[in-house]
């Protein structure tokens, strides 16, 4: 049972295994995501979820298994693939838990260092950069508009030139999935986007994700802790418990899996689960995350 | 009032040579975190292959003084850059993600390297040069005779220095190399995953602040007239001194430095003694970091979480 288009998934997870010496934090996972839906993966603390993030981004090198990425109709093997490749070939962006925004520099920059390599193509690594050529000043013209889209879309326009260090927590967050889109990824994976932001930012988050999806047609894998994000926006759920995958499914799927419930020990995680479904976001703290704000 | 102006002249000269290569010690140290100790010998390369380009010019016939500069500019950041990349190339990559002290202990090889195989090739005694350029304007007299001069080759130094920063300042603030420089300074994995090619970003940077030096080189040929094997050291370890002082990682904290460096000397030297220049110049920089231990400009270093 599986709620993601089995016929060509966009990320194919293929008996992923993470040893770090004895400790195992993936064993034999496999799943897969599909082109135009949200992927969430989900489960307690320690549950090798951002471990699994780490794996198809180049940190870590998976002892076992194999993470194939459907682009342009070519297979790319992401296991063998190194640093900045899979950004610009692969087309993966991801953001952190811990934001990690350059805050030294303006909010428009960081917006502007993930289109660099465009721009450097154009500017002939910077001797029509500083000769202001033509070719180079259209293709920043094109990379400063598109930044600027971006802004107005997650409302920071106004704040384009301020350090991105200075922003607020919600925006800072909503600046970091911005600067991922601007990469042009086929897959945008997001470690907890909602961590630390109160309901009325949860909801606007939401309101990001699905438009991102829908806009832009691009795979979303989604770490949350935070069941009303999970449960509303998501087509598909994996859960994950001590590195091992415990349920595949839809969301109503995966919220009613024994396996899933007793995972999140017992019955008052049981309504965490279930909690969702017709209620509207009340932000309560999502298992294990508690509030993060700084 | 004469005097102080003829010393004001030649310190914001030598100045000048000194925060030229103080930003390649900068820049490195702010994108990989390491002093780069080969620098100053990549200075004194600079002044050899300087050296030569005018020689094998002056066969070729290039006699036309601003042709023949020119040239030999661009030569020596060419073969200069090279040197930088190699060096970063072969002693520093290899050895990134070892341990903190790893990399300096191989800058200090460098440094010994480099200085014996030009003190092979070239001889240990100095190499001298013609004076290029000669005269200057007479700025002002005294009744007794003494004249200040503002020479040609120093206000060159002084105005190709200016340009050169404004350009370069430039290319860190505005274009997209600059802006991938400043993101790798930062956060070297996160620019990889926004598909920074961070190997080749630290390479350009050595290979930036190697053709800054290279020029540093030129002009510190020109204004003395003489080279030798050993010269990279004492300038690199001023140029370095500079570089602390405006507080490292700052490009402008560096110039900064090196002004503040090369006026203490030309002064110490002019009213106090010439043996003690360094000793003064020394004694700042230890009471700068007692003080203000960042540097001038620098920021303190805030542990990341």
């Amino acid at each position: 049972m599986t709620g993601a288009g089995a016929a060509t998934p966009l990320l194919e997870v293929e008996h992923l295994t993470m040893r770090f010496g004895g400790l195992v934090a993936i064993d034999d996972v496999s799943f897969a995501a599909a082109p135009k839906e949200i992927t969430a993966i989900i489960g307690p603390n320690g549950a090798g979820k951002t471990t699994v993030f780490n794996c198809l981004t180049g940190f870590y090198k998976p002892t076992e298994g194999r993470l194939t990425l459907r682009r342009d109709r070519q297979a790319l093997l992401l296991e063998r693939m190194e640093g900045h490749h899979i950004a610009v070939k692969g087309g993966i962006a991801r953001t952190f838990q811990n934001i990690r925004l350059f805050a030294n520099m303006s909010v428009l920059e960081n917006l502007l260092v993930a289109q660099h390599y465009r721009l450097m193509t154009a500017s002939v690594f910077c001797v029509a950069g500083l000769l202001r050529l033509p070719g180079y000043t259209r293709a920043e013209r094109r990379a400063v508009d598109k930044a600027r889209a971006w802004l107005e879309r997650i409302d920071l326009i106004d704040r384009a030139d301020e350090n991105a260090g200075n922003l607020p927590y919600g925006a800072q967050r909503r600046l970091e999935i911005a600067r991922a889109m601007c990469t042009d990824p086929v897959l945008l994976c997001l470690d907890e986007p909602a961590a630390g932001l109160n309901p009325r930012e949860t909801a606007e988050l939401n309101d990001l994700i699905t438009g991102i999806r829908d806009e832009f047609g691009i795979g979303i894998l989604l770490i949350e802790h935070d069941m009303s994000v999970v449960m509303r926006i998501s087509d598909h759920v994996v859960v994950l418990d001590y590195g091992c995958k415990i349920s595949d499914g839809t969301a109503d799927f995966v919220k009613n899996d024994p396996a899933v419930i007793r995972a999140y020990l017992g019955a008052d995680e049981e309504e965490q689960i279930a909690m969702p479904a017709g209620t509207p976001a009340d932000g309560s703290g999502p298992p294990g995350g508690g509030e993060a704000r700084p | 009032m004469e005097y102080f102006l003829q010393q004001l002249i030649n310190g914001l000269t030598l100045g000048s040579i000194f925060g030229l290569i103080a930003i390649g010690y900068t820049m490195v140290y702010g994108i990989i975190g390491m002093i780069n100790f080969a620098h100053g010998d990549i200075f004194m390369v600079s002044g050899f292959i300087a050296l030569m380009s005018f020689m094998i010019l002056g066969i070729a016939g290039v006699t036309w003084v601003p042709l023949a500069l020119a040239l030999v500019l661009v030569i020596a950041m060419i073969f200069t850059s090279v040197y930088g990349w190699t060096v970063e190339r072969v002693a520093y990559r290899p050895l990134r993600g070892s341990f903190r002290l790893a990399p300096l202990i191989s800058a200090l090889g460098m440094s010994i390297f480099l200085q014996n195989y030009v003190q092979l090739l070239q001889g240990a005694r100095s190499k001298a040069m013609p004076p290029m350029i000669e005269g200057g304007f007479t700025l002002m007299e005294r009744a007794d005779g003494f004249t200040v001069d503002l020479s040609y080759v120093r206000l060159m130094i002084i105005v190709a220095t200016l340009v050169l920063m404004i350009a370069f300042t430039t290319l860190i603030a505005k274009t997209s190399l600059g802006r991938q420089q400043r993101a790798c300074e930062q956060d070297k994995k996160m620019a990889a995953l926004l598909g920074v090619n961070v190997d080749r970003t630290i390479s350009l940077t050595f290979v930036m602040g190697a053709g800054l030096a290279a020029v540093a080189g030129c002009m510190y040929l020109l204004l003395y007239g003489v080279i030798d094997f050993y010269e990279g050291f004492v300038v690199g370890i001023k140029a370095f001194t500079a570089a602390v002082l405006g507080g490292i990682g700052s490009l402008p904290g560096a110039m900064l430095g090196g002004l503040m460096l090369g006026l203490i000397e030309a002064f110490w030297s002019g009213y106090g003694s010439v043996e003690g220049k360094d000793v003064a110049a020394f004694g700042i920089l230890v009471l700068v970091l007692i003080f203000r231990p960042s540097g001038l400009l620098g920021r303190p270093e805030i542990e990341k979480v």
